[in-house]
């Protein structure tokens, strides 16, 4: 109805395609000529993936993130290698005595060794916020990718469900939660973290799975007769799962500061367990950190740094994944 | 009816591939958030019934969200109708189960509207293509499956080198040729496309729809072909169908409808679409409609366009017009006597569009 040119013939047509700049082999099958390329790229075929890749490792967040992360994990996995001390230690003769040499940042009120103990609370972080974030993004995109999928009543359900969660302040559900714990290990804080922080997952996954259902392609796919599992895996989760790597990402560091709160406020961590949190909690109490302030700035420095290094890596994997920006 | 919508169709084989009949899709309209209530529903598809034969090309057109891509959705199994049949080779596949519908997908395909949707941007060309071997595997076996994949490309005129590429490195056309290469790959009888050519640009529209042509003759297709495009219908289709808000109002040979037309609406649709003589253009004469489409959730008793219809008697308020050859030219052997859903319905001399 849009004055569309009649189409009368292949001479028109091939009229008007030489006329046009995109670069259409016009009717009829002619030998195909190398040089007509479509797009700059090469000629190898890349993935959004890849493409996500290529960006990222020419993003200076990104490697500066990235090395801070490797240097991070390094030293989780094996503190030796820069600490040759045992964290627990201690000897109270030695209390809040200044930095000396083998001892570069001094000692805390029990007289341990606040370099050691920065080592090895790096452990303690990155294995809260590694394992918390998998269990997150597990859980959350599992529930919420199937109640996008599925919709209906389970998808109402879920729903109503995360806006429960979302009522919990998370520093309130801890202080709740965990002072009800008896002893508390590293895995118990992950647990509350899963607990409580799937649900934002869920949502970002529920309504990323709603967009990519929509597709076309998927109704391509049903049309041709693919069964539920061919279109969740083939069609739906490559195309829904990146906001839900960025989230996780971006949450990785916010969980790792959320153990250091709640070990602060004295229902994380508990000793023997070294954790900058509770180190930080220790340091504030009975002011001793206004003789001897290296026994709180090197704990929250650490801290401080793990957490923004984590930030950048998920704003450089936004940046990467985010298909509005390409 | 039946015989009436065959009279004028080119010689072709007698008995129709797919014989639709009385097609309604009715979509609820809920109201609630946890436990939902229906407070209507929104009349898509209203009893339509069309026959389509081997080989043959039936276009339908119509304004937007007059039911045709519902009806697409219909014919492709995508929905479940509300009522009605659709028989292919006298099969009513409504009410297969999931494993005889399998088998009837392998001989009905569909090409979308939008090459920018319709192709998942994380499958590379050759899985796209290849993707109906996987669903499908007894049609290919495994270690033909590459071939066949780069023969589809080639035939659809694309290099069966991009195999590894992503569409995004495709332009629209070619994405397009990828799309209707998919659609080829099972060999089906009918294809079912869905405004096809609509979101391409006008010379690629011409390349697609003549490589949907050559296609046709190659392996002996069917189509429906969707389309709000009156002259790339009229150059690809061997009948045409009008839809009006979810109900045909006329249907017949490209040349009934088109310079034999006598449902109002099929004549105003036609005046609209300009011609490329500035003399005839100037001269022709042009049927503005007033108001809008109406509300398919709540539409206009009786005959569905006589609020816009200049024609509009108290009979088209009560009583539905039938799709049927009018008594006007019931004898006659003109290129009106074809199926006219309007109670006074007339040729009117309309300026030859396309």
């Amino acid at each position: 109805m849009t004055g569309t040119p009649a189409i009368e013939g292949p001479d028109e047509t091939a009229a008007l395609a030489g006329a046009e700049t995109e670069v259409e082999r016009a009717e009829g099958r002619g030998p195909r000529s190398p040089g007509r390329e479509p797009g700059e790229r090469g000629q190898k075929g890349r993935s959004l993936w890849s493409d996500a890749w290529h960006d990222l490792r020419r993003n200076p967040v990104f490697l500066l993130a990235g090395l801070l992360i490797a240097f991070l994990v390094l030293i989780s996995l094996w503190p030796g290698l820069i600490a040759s001390q045992d964290p627990l230690s201690c000897r109270l003769g030695r209390s809040l005595d200044p930095s000396s040499a083998g001892h570069w940042f001094g000692f805390d009120t029990q007289g341990c060794d606040v370099y050691t103990r920065v080592v090895h609370g790096a452990r303690t972080s990155v294995t809260v916020g590694v394992c918390a974030t998998l269990g997150v993004a597990v859980l959350g995109s599992l529930l919420g990718g199937l109640a996008g999928f599925f919709g209906g009543m389970w998808d109402a359900i879920l729903s109503r469900v995360t806006d429960v969660f979302f009522g919990i302040p998370i520093v309130l559900g801890g202080l709740v939660f965990l002072s009800m714990t008896g002893s508390r290990s590293i895995w118990t804080v992950v647990s509350f973290i899963v607990l409580l922080g799937w649900p934002q997952v869920a949502r970002i996954a529920r309504g990323s799975v709603i967009t990519a259902k929509q597709n076309d392609y998927v109704l391509a796919a049903r049309a041709l007769g693919a069964g539920t599992v061919r279109m969740m895996v083939r069609h739906i989760l490559p195309n829904a799962i990146a906001p839900v790597i960025v989230t996780a990402t971006i949450a990785l560091g916010t969980y790792i500061s959320l153990e250091a709160t709640l070990s602060y406020l004295g229902v994380g961590l508990q000793p023997p367990t070294v954790s900058w949190g509770a180190d930080i909690s220790a340091a504030s109490q009975g002011m001793q950190f206004r003789n001897a302030p290296h026994i709180l700035l090197y704990p929250a420095a650490a801290l401080s740094l793990t957490v923004l290094a984590f930030i950048m890596l998920g704003d450089a994997v936004r940046d990467a994944l985010d298909p509005k920006l390409r | 009816m039946s015989e009436q919508s065959e009279r004028g169709v080119p010689v072709r084989e007698s008995e129709p591939i797919l014989e639709v009949r009385d097609l309604v899709k009715h979509f609820p309209l809920t109201q609630g958030v946890l436990f939902k209530r229906q407070v209507g529903a929104v009349k898509a598809v209203d009893g339509v019934s069309f026959d389509l034969h081997k080989g043959e090309t039936l276009g339908i057109v119509g304004e937007s969200g007059c039911g045709k891509s519902t009806v697409a959705k219909l014919l492709m199994n995508l929905e479940q109708p509300t009522s009605g049949t659709i028989r292919y080779k006298g099969e009513d596949i409504t009410k297969l189960s999931a494993r005889a519908l399998r088998a009837v997908r392998r001989n009905i395909q569909m090409v979308f509207q939008d090459p920018y949707t319709s192709l998942n941007p994380r499958m590379t060309v050759g899985d796209i293509v290849g993707e109906p071997f996987d669903i499908h595997p007894e049609v290919a076996p495994r270690g033909d499956r590459r071939r066949r994949v780069r023969e589809l490309l080639d035939v659809v005129g694309l290099n069966p080198e991009y195999v590894n590429r992503y569409p995004h490195q495709f332009s629209g056309g070619q994405r397009q040729r990828i799309g209707i290469a998919r659609g080829l790959a099972l060999r089906p009888e009918i294809i079912v496309a869905d405004e096809p050519v609509s979101a391409l640009d006008v010379s690629v529209q011409a390349q697609v729809v003549n490589l949907m042509e050559r296609l046709q003759d190659e392996f002996g297709l069917s189509y429906i072909f969707i389309a709000h495009d009156l002259s790339i219908v009229r150059h690809i289709s061997d009948r045409v169908g009008v839809m009006y808000l979810g109900k045909m109002a006329e249907i017949g040979t490209d040349e009934q409808i088109y310079e034999h037309p006598t449902h109002p609406y099929t004549q105003a649709l036609l005046s609209a679409v300009p011609v490329p003589d500035p003399e005839t253009e100037g001269r022709r004469e042009r049927i503005v409609l007033e108001g809008d489409v109406p509300s398919p959730a709540n539409p206009p008793s009786g005959c569905r366009f006589r609020t816009r219809c200049w024609k509009a008697a108290e009979r088209c308020a009560e009583e539905v017009p039938l799709l049927a050859v009018p008594s006007l030219y019931a004898e006659s052997e003109s290129g009106a006597a074809h199926p006219s859903a309007c109670h006074f319905a007339e040729e009117r001399p309309v300026v030859a569009a396309a």
